[in-house]
């Protein structure tokens, strides 16, 4: 019972924001010694392949982050569904937190897959089921960042924030499979993403490394702006007022 | 229950009849837009049959989106939506029958003007009854969709521009059935599967989008 009650208690932004920071702290040295490895592994250990040159080594970057695109849209519907039932403020917080991170990880996922396509395809962009619907996940959490940014009432910000990403969430299977339908029935583009060949252990372990490393860049950078956001929000209580960086 | 869903539809049909010129203002945006198209292109037959599709719908989506400004806001600005708030009916029946009015004054418009468009893009019958009906499945849909972020947005500054950014990427799904449905009719593929994915879409958002919608309201009116 008071292993549960000591971890509802986190749920308060004053208690939690201690947290966040040892959290951050951790979460940002293990994301810059993986990033290390994951990078040197990249570029210097894993081989180069035989059908696509050193071009490919951008899927340690590209992969990873278009992962963390999708996986952070989740996470934030996940917070904003336990802000809108139980009506706590962090979770609010969180979710908005989340948000330039995903938005980055969506961009880089875009940008760097123009990059690969040029060499691999000949063409920038390519409207392939799994761009396209990346790009319209940017534009979902460009309307989130927007939709809050423009409510100057806190509370109704998360709230309307919430309904709109738990509405995104429905929708997003939706939409997938609505361009990929498209996608294959106007059959423009004949190539695909998920054609290649089997990938090689090394290159799965870089890749696996990386991945990890932007979990914890995406943990840290989260943890810090929630820092950030409470600060912001809290200003008038008493607890942020005897803080000793605040007090300063 | 119902009563009250019929008194909120007659009610904002007479209040749209009062005000005629709102109603004509969506409907005069559609038809710019899809004119400014040839004018854009070239008045080449074949590239404007191969292109009607697509440009009905994207017209069709932008005239939906900027009609949601008035859903709720004349009802925010003069206290009746509170009052809606208030009533002992579930506020998604009230927002269904004021979404189902929004569209009868304009959706149902648009739908039927399209023919005498289509014949400007040289469309075949058979091809203009096909893109009735999309137009007739797939526009409810938007208006239904598009209320969620109305409710969102109600009374933020700039909420205008906001909403399209909040509304256009959940229109995509009716969109691609929509315009798909027709050149799937014009290339002899049959258009039934996107039709029938249409009608689901608008079943979906039927059910789904008046609850979220309310949710929303409740938030935007607090």
């Amino acid at each position: 019972m008071s292993g549960r009650l000591s971890l509802y208690r986190f749920s308060s932004p004053a208690a939690f924001y201690p947290l966040a920071g040892t959290i951050g702290k951790i979460a940002a040295l293990i994301a810059v010694v993986l990033l290390a490895i994951g990078l040197y592994m990249s570029f210097f250990v894993a081989p180069t392949d035989y059908k696509q040159g050193e071009g490919y080594r951008i899927i340690f970057i590209h992969v990873p982050s278009a992962w963390m695109s999708m996986f952070i849209y989740l996470v934030m519907a996940f917070w904003a569904g336990i802000g809108l039932v139980f009506n706590t403020r962090l979770s609010s917080m969180m979710a908005q937190a989340l948000a330039p991170t995903g938005a980055i990880m969506t961009f880089i996922a875009l940008w760097t897959g123009a990059f690969w396509g040029k060499p691999m395809w000949g063409a920038w962009w390519v409207w392939d089921a799994r761009l396209t619907s990346e790009l319209i996940l940017f534009f979902l959490y460009i309307g989130f960042i927007a939709l809050q940014g423009s409510i100057d009432d806190t509370r109704r910000a998360d709230r309307a924030g919430a309904v709109l990403l738990l509405v995104g969430v429905v929708n997003i299977p939706i939409i997938y499979f609505s361009v990929k339908w498209w996608n294959t029935l106007h059959q423009g583009a004949t190539v695909s993403v998920t054609e290649g060949s089997s990938m090689g252990t090394i290159m799965l372990q870089t890749m696996l490394i990386m991945t990890f490393a932007f979990w914890a860049y995406s943990i840290a950078v989260a943890m810090y702006r929630v820092r950030s956001i409470i600060l912001e929000r809290e200003k008038d209580t008493r607890w942020v007022s005897e803080l000793p960086e605040v007090r300063r | 229950m119902f009563s009250a869903f019929r008194i909120i539809v007659a009610r904002d049909l007479l209040l749209a009849m009062r005000r005629r010129s709102d109603v004509l203002t969506t409907l005069f945006f559609f038809i710019i837009v899809v004119s400014l198209f040839p004018l854009g292109i070239g008045p080449e037959l074949d590239t404007l049959r191969l292109i009607a599709p697509g440009v009905f719908w994207v017209a069709a989506l932008l005239a939906s989106m900027l009609a949601l400004e008035k859903l709720f806001f004349v009802d925010y600005q003069d206290g009746a939506l509170e009052q809606m708030l208030l009533a002992p009916q579930p506020l998604s029946i009230l927002v269904l029958g004021k979404v189902l009015a929004h569209w009868l004054v304009t959706g149902l418009p648009l739908v039927l003007l399209s023919p005498l468009l289509g014949l400007q893009y040289d469309l075949s019958t058979a091809t203009i009854g096909v893109m009735m009906l999309t137009l007739l499945i797939g526009t409810p849909a938007l208006s239904l969709i598009g209320a969620i972020g109305a409710a969102l947005t109600l009374g933020i500054r700039g909420g205008g521009v906001l909403v399209s950014l909040l509304v256009l990427p959940l229109y995509i799904p009716v969109l691609i059935f929509g315009a798909g449905a027709v050149e799937a009719e014009v290339s002899g593929l049959g258009g039934a599967g996107h039709l029938s994915m249409l009608g689901a879409i608008l079943l979906l958002s039927a059910l789904a989008a008046p609850l979220a919608t309310a949710a929303a309201l409740r938030i935007s009116a607090e």
